[in-house]
């Protein structure tokens, strides 16, 4: 009754989509007008921290391959940190815009996690062209929360960020357990195409 | 001052008007907007939905169907969180007391 992984990616994919939407609707508005409803302050940091538990969830069932585990329960801790930090700012307890380094980190270890954990190259099959290219889009994604930490007065960053959500989501919902890539599917996948 | 000249005033007023005007309809129209996407989605790659290739599909492919996640979260979108950020850019620009 376990879902496939590719199950567990689209309902993370749909998860990160409605996050960027509610990111990038308080990048057109502005945090000021964002913030005047309590619960839409706290959306953030609490879908950080509702998707680190999630990861963790995933993680237990990640037995199969220990890199796997690995990589899923340090996803787990980036986003268990960068939302019980958010959560921190928002309450008010910590006002520094640097705390936007610790989104920043917790990106740039998610991203790494994606690229160590993918063992085969780009054109190996679907699976792992998403896996170098999620792992890079990451990576670069954090000059976002790194820009809002450095230069906390541009809009840039938060359009960055949302959009980053929205691009992630889209790799998620591409992801299939057995496809090719481009038409390529090495032999060594398993499985025909589906 | 005449049709052709306006106070500074005037104009920067006009101005803030556009852009709330624009801000507004680009929140609302990202709910749409996504359901578009999922709809369009569903037409160009008919088997990622289990309604249209119902046969030797199990529980969590008749629970997860991609495109129709996406439709759905455009609705949620467009229907819980989209409108209390509209009448919120609104009465900021009014100046009324934060609720909620």
């Amino acid at each position: 009754m376990l879902p496939r992984a590719e199950i567990a990616h689209w309902l993370f994919a749909a998860g990160f989509l409605f996050f960027g939407l509610v990111l990038l609707a308080e990048a057109i508005v502005g945090p000021d007008v964002f913030r005047r409803r309590r619960w839409r302050a706290y959306l953030w940091p609490s879908l950080a921290l509702t998707a680190g538990i999630w990861l963790w969830v995933i993680a237990i069932f990640s037995t199969f391959s220990t890199l796997h585990l690995f990589a899923h329960a340090l996803w787990a801790q980036a986003a268990t940190a960068a939302g019980a930090v958010q959560l921190a700012v928002v309450r008010g307890r910590l006002v520094s815009a640097y705390w936007s380094l610790v989104t920043a980190g917790a990106l740039f270890v998610s991203g790494a996690a994606f690229l160590v954990h993918e063992q085969n190259g780009w054109l190996f099959n679907r699976s792992a062209f998403l896996h170098h290219l999620l792992g890079w889009t990451l990576v670069a994604s954090m000059l976002f929360p790194l820009g809002a930490a450095l230069l906390p007065r541009r809009a840039i960053w938060a359009f960055g960020f949302a959009v980053t959500w929205i691009a992630v989501a889209a790799m998620l919902f591409a992801d299939r357990d057995i496809a090719p890539i481009f038409g390529h599917l090495s032999d060594l996948a398993g499985g025909g195409p589906r | 001052m005449n049709e052709l000249v306006t106070s500074r005033a005037k104009h920067a007023d006009g101005s803030r008007t556009a852009r709330r005007g624009l801000r507004v309809l680009m929140v609302e129209a990202l709910g749409p907007l996504t359901v578009l996407g999922g709809i369009v989605w569903a037409f160009a790659q008919p088997y990622r939905v289990t309604f249209f290739y119902p046969e030797g599909k199990g529980f969590w492919d008749w629970v997860v169907q991609p495109p129709l996640l996406v439709v759905l979260v455009g609705l949620l979108f467009a229907l819980l969180v989209a409108p209390g950020i509209v009448d919120d850019l609104e009465s900021h620009e009014r100046g009324d007391a934060p609720s909620g």
